[in-house]
């Protein structure tokens, strides 16, 4: 077997210390994706560092009005916590919607955030995969591929981001905080996915040892009636084909601010500036935010079996829009 | 017939507090001092010839103590040749066993066995063996394979015959006033239990144990004796738990062998466990089908004619194909019937026997073309189905040895509230917010397969009042074990409580595999006529017994109850125990042989009626199972709980069948492109709706001594067809490929 070092840290800084002095070295926080990957083979650390004795498992309120979720928070604990139920429901009902119970129990939300794609080929070591074997090509182009994403991929990867809650957490402009060897410092979640383009082995602009400390989120006031619609093959334990994310501001009748999140349909947690781009000023109607969601999937890129994920798409958004107008009483859905 | 007292309670599962503690010791868990593990390598080509092995750096790898190939593996005494292991001899489940020359047949083929001291270590190990091949065309879908097909002679391991005729199909559907036809695809399944096969082998000296993961401990006994040349005598089986199997154990496939052969090889003890991507490509499958059907009837809903065929990839070996047409000859008197199955061979492994071989998808095939004939004559599903009841077999022309299909109507249209449903499609007008809802009916059988060879038990009454049923039958979660308590209790006039199963060991009395849901007819045949005998015997002993109070008693007039013998006339009476003890005997014992009768007067099979109410969100393509209702008629029920929780495990496949199951092959590679639980998608609990499960015993003195039908299969087979009737309900849609896809479902009628 491939043997590797086991180490426990006991805080921030020796953790970090640990896995920078070692570029073979990765964090081991819930362990729900790590070790599934060092088991197939895709992960090969020479050394992991366990984090879970580090003490950034907190939920407190952030002065101005935000909420700071804590790296190691366990997904159950945000989704279960009354001010992530009360200001930002929509982070609370995609937690709720993720994986299993069981996995929601140890999974972390730094971990959530770094979580590698459900990609067949890129989980098989004989098949070729650019995320996992940069030049090796791309399988599931024109492999089995009604599962994976029809916006943000290029000719070298369309890998579905399988995160939930990120989707939730981009719409609602949430901050990711890390902490490295070289300081502390904030990206913004719209820059801390990447699209694959022609890297696709690089996802995440954090370099070796850093560590995500925190997710920020803003004082958000649309975000108290926002919602995450998913929709998926079965009703637990799956990933979404298709997930959106939605918060509406209204002035009387008409949309003044709009925050959409699309999960399932892109390499990463999609972002649908296009669609809040056009709900401005306009009604809160589903005509309107068809118009809106078909905008935002113009140049959705269809491969042999997930065409229908475009339009799946477009009424995905239009029914968690509608919830949400329904939600904040300006809606005439 | 007055039911006994223990068969049909619902005592509790005897080995439930074994399972959910842990204490339950699965094959894989066995292991013997200096055992070492074996991991099997499959090849990565459908079709073609390996042109190298490098083992080298496998064998450099820590604790690797042998790797296994075509080039070194013994060769097998006896080419294996398929038999269905009903027939209670070898049972292969393919003719073909892997690693004896460098052909490759099919992806995840067995082409290397490494064997390791530790699992980890061999896992590793596996992944450096480096194969290479050369490659040649091949076939594995029917897309491919459609053009070069033919028409089998037999097939279902020669049990059935490829083609079915009776009547006059021509002239049937002329004189149709309506005429239904369809096509339908079914995607392959896998069984996907929770406990992936696997064999512990252990030699000593030229004796074999295996502790193996089978549904026939015998089976496995003479299929890995055949294969390695040795007497089935020296071959022991132990299989005490197995953690499911739904057909994928019910063939003996080329793992307990290698296992041995391993084990020889290494002169150590071998575990070969099975990981989840291996059962997909080692323990065969549910064969990807495609169904045509043709129904005739008069305008008042009389059948006149069926015309049915079925195209299916077989492998290169075997002529296999799941027996649809059973349940399409067989559920309703129509006077001409039509069915042929065609096949082309594919490179894949022999697909095998799945819950509900054949009736599973046949049943979805001719329930859902009823249920369409049906709206087409505007007539209530239910009417038309009782219009075309078959009194006799239409396969045979024999009477049935028992039915209950009306009472199974019946009973099942009352408790669903059948009478106050809406027959024609309600689109939008039942709603509930996005929702669309939509009820549905279909009919189920299935076969009561007979067994071939004499069904073995041994009963035994201790002198301290307990007693014991000893029978070779594995327990793979079906609740073998406890009623064989039950029907032994009965016999003995004993409290189940004080009667313990011995099970799961080729070292005791004889079984056939428990499969085609004839299991419990034949341990309960076995148990009983064992436990009868005894009781007989300690009777005849008590009344020829000058110390018994019973001396001189009419042996047929005792009773005996709790253990106590009793003379009705005086009311005197002692207990097995004392009878025994006074003589100083420790226990007694009878061997009990059931030996089938092997009779062809009847038609044999279960029926039930199954409904389903369904919610759609056409706009997001989601259909949820809001109801089930399934009742059947099974014969004799040795234990309601089991029976019911078998039953109602039936129903959620049928459920998985219709919404969420199917095995994808990749279209440029030839295997398998989804062999996980992560993404071959199964119902989970919040998928599974109101389930109710009723049954109405039926009394059937043909099918063996106590008139059990099984309870295996036939919750599945109609839970399909009854769902996909509702989603038309709902909908007004038919969608008649399986599964029923959330694409399907969105997309525009």
């Amino acid at each position: 077997m491939r043997p590797f070092a086991y180490t426990r840290a006991a805080d921030v800084d020796t953790a970090i210390a640990e896995v920078a002095r070692d570029s073979g070295s990765e964090y081991l926080a819930g362990g729900t994706t790590e070790v599934d990957m060092i088991r197939i083979g895709v992960a090969r650390p020479r050394r992991v560092v366990d984090i879970n004795d580090l003490p950034i498992a907190a939920i407190e309120d952030l002065p101005g009005g935000g909420l700071r979720l804590g790296g190691l928070a366990r997904m159950s604990d945000v989704a279960a916590h009354p001010a992530v139920r009360e200001r930002y429901p929509a982070v609370a009902e995609s937690l709720e919607k993720g994986a299993s119970a069981q996995l929601r129990n140890m999974a972390t939300m730094g971990g959530n955030l770094m979580q590698r794609v459900r990609c067949s080929y890129f989980r098989d070591g004989d098949r070729a995969c650019n995320k996992r074997e940069p030049g090796s090509g791309c399988a599931a182009i024109h492999g089995v591929n009604r599962t994976h994403a029809v916006l943000g991929t290029s000719e070298h990867c369309i890998a579905t981001h399988p995160s939930d809650v990120a989707v939730a957490l981009t719409a609602l402009d949430a901050v990711v905080r890390l902490r490295g060897p070289d300081g502390e410092r904030t990206v913004a979640f719209d820059d801390f996915f990447l699209l694959p383009g022609d890297t696709p082995d690089r996802e995440h602009p954090v370099g070796h040892g850093e560590l995500i400390t925190g997710i920020d989120l803003p004082d958000l006031p649309m975000a108290r009636t926002s919602h995450y619609l998913k929709v998926r093959d079965r009703e637990s334990y799956e990933f979404a084909l298709t997930s959106c994310a939605a918060a509406l501001r209204m002035d009387g009748d008409a949309v003044a601010e709009a925050r959409i999140g699309l999960g399932g349909v892109a390499t990463r947690p999609w972002r649908a500036r296009r669609a809040e781009d056009i709900l401005i000023g306009a009604p809160a109607t589903a005509e309107a935010f068809a118009r809106a969601a078909e905008a935002e999937m113009a140049d959705a890129v269809p491969r042999s079996m997930n065409g229908f994920k475009i339009e799946l798409a477009q009424r995905t958004m239009v029914r968690a829009l509608t919830t949400v107008a329904s939600r904040t009483g300006g809606g005439a859905a | 017939m007055t039911i006994p007292a223990q068969i049909g309670r619902g005592m509790d599962r005897v080995d439930a507090h074994a399972k959910v503690t842990g204490a339950a010791r699965y094959s894989a868990e066995h292991r013997p001092p200096g055992a070492v593990h074996a991991v099997l390598v499959g090849a990565r080509i459908p079709r073609g010839r390996i042109t190298g092995i490098d083992t080298s750096a496998a064998l450099a790898a820590e604790g690797v103590i042998a790797v296994l190939s075509h080039l070194n593996l013994p060769k097998v005494a006896q080419t294996p040749h398929l038999i269905p292991s009903l027939a209670g001899t070898t049972a292969h489940g393919q003719s073909f066993f892997p690693m004896q020359d460098d052909r490759i047949h099919y992806a995840g083929q067995p082409v290397a066995v490494v064997v390791a001291d530790t699992l980890e270590r061999a896992e590793y190990a596996a992944g450096l063996v480096r194969v290479s091949y050369a490659e040649e065309p091949w076939v594995t879908t029917i897309a491919q394979g459609r053009g070069d097909t033919y028409e089998p002679e037999r097939i279902f391991g020669g049990f059935v015959p490829g083609r079915i005729e009776r009547g006059d199909v021509e002239a049937g559907l002329a004189r149709a006033d309506v005429r239904i036809e369809t096509t339908h695809h079914f995607a392959a399944n896998h069984h996907n239990p929770i406990e992936p096969s696997a064999t512990t082998a252990v030699w000593e000296d030229s004796k074999l144990t295996l502790y193996d993961a089978t549904q026939g401990p015998t089976a496995t006994r003479l299929t890995v004796a055949q294969l390695l040349g040795i007497p089935p005598s020296d071959v022991r089986v132990v299989s005490e738990f197995v953690g499911g199997s739904f057909g994928s154990k019910a063939m003996i496939w080329a793992h307990p062998t290698l296992a041995a052969m391993a084990a020889q090889h290494v002169r150590a003890p071998v575990t070969l466990a099975l990981d989840r991507a291996q059962t997909f490509t080692n323990t065969g499958h549910r064969e990807e089908q495609e169904q045509t059907i043709t129904l005739g009837a008069t305008r008042d809903g009389e059948l006149t004619a069926i015309r049915y065929a079925k195209t299916s990839p077989t492998s290169p070996f075997d002529d296999w194909a799941e027996p649809s047409m059973g349940p399409v000859n067989r559920l309703y008197a129509c006077p001409a019937f039509e069915g042929v199955h065609h096949l082309f061979k594919a490179a894949t492994m022999t697909p095998t026997f799945m819950r509900a071989p054949g009736e599973g998808t046949g049943a979805f095939v001719i329930e859902t073309a009823m249920d369409e004939l049906a709206h087409e004559l505007g007539m209530d599903p239910i009417e038309l189905r009782l219009r075309n009841h078959a009194d006799l077999d239409p396969e045979s022309g024999r009477p049935w040895s028992s039915k209950g299909l009306r009472e199974c109507y019946a009973l099942g249209a009352e408790l669903f509230g059948w009478a106050d449903r809406d027959p024609a499609p309600v689109t939008g007008a039942a709603r509930e917010g996005h929702w669309v809802l939509g009820t549905g009916m279909a009919s189920a059988i299935y076969p009561v397969y007979g067994v071939v060879n004499p069904q073995r038990a041994r009963a035994r009454v201790y002198a301290d009042g307990r007693a014991v049923i000893e029978t070779g039958c594995s327990d793979f979660g079906t609740g073998a074990g406890t009623v064989l308590r039950q029907v032994a209790a009965d016999a003995l006039g004993m409290d189940a409580e004080a009667v313990t199963a011995h099970y799961g060991d080729t070292e005791l009395p004889t079984t056939v595999a428990a499969v085609g849901s004839a299991g419990a007819g034949a341990i309960s045949a076995a148990a009983h006529t064992a436990a009868t005998a005894l009781r007989e015997r300690l009777v005849g002993q008590a009344v020829t017994d000058p110390g018994s109070p019973l001396h001189g008693a009419d042996p047929a007039a005792v009773r005996v109850s709790g253990g106590r013998m009793v003379r009705p006339d005086t009311g005197a009476g002692e207990t097995y125990g004392e009878m025994l003890g006074r003589h100083m005997t420790f226990d007694a014992e009878a061997l009990g042989e059931w030996a089938p009768p092997g009779g062809d007067e009847y038609g044999m099979a279960t029926f039930g009626a199954q409904f389903a109410e369904v919610a759609v969100d056409p706009d997001l393509g989601l259909v949820r199972v809001r109801r089930m209702l399934g009742v059947f008629a099974p014969g004799r029920v040795l234990n309601h709980k089991t029976a019911r929780s078998q039953l109602m495990g039936g129903m959620l496949w049928g459920l998985g069948q219709a919404l969420l199951e199917a095995t994808h092959m990749e279209p440029d590679q030839g295997r398998w492109a989804n062999p996980s639980l992560g993404e071959y998608l199964i119902p989970v609990n919040a998928d599974a709706p109101d389930v109710r499960v009723e049954m109405i015993e039926v009394e059937d003195r043909a099918v063996n001594p106590l008139g059990v039908k099984g309870v295996g299969e036939i919750g599945q087979v109609g839970m399909a067809a009854a769902i996909a009737n509702a989603i038309f309900h709902a909908t007004g849609r038919r969608f008649r490929d399986l599964p029923i896809t959330i694409e399907a479902v969105m997309a525009p009628a």
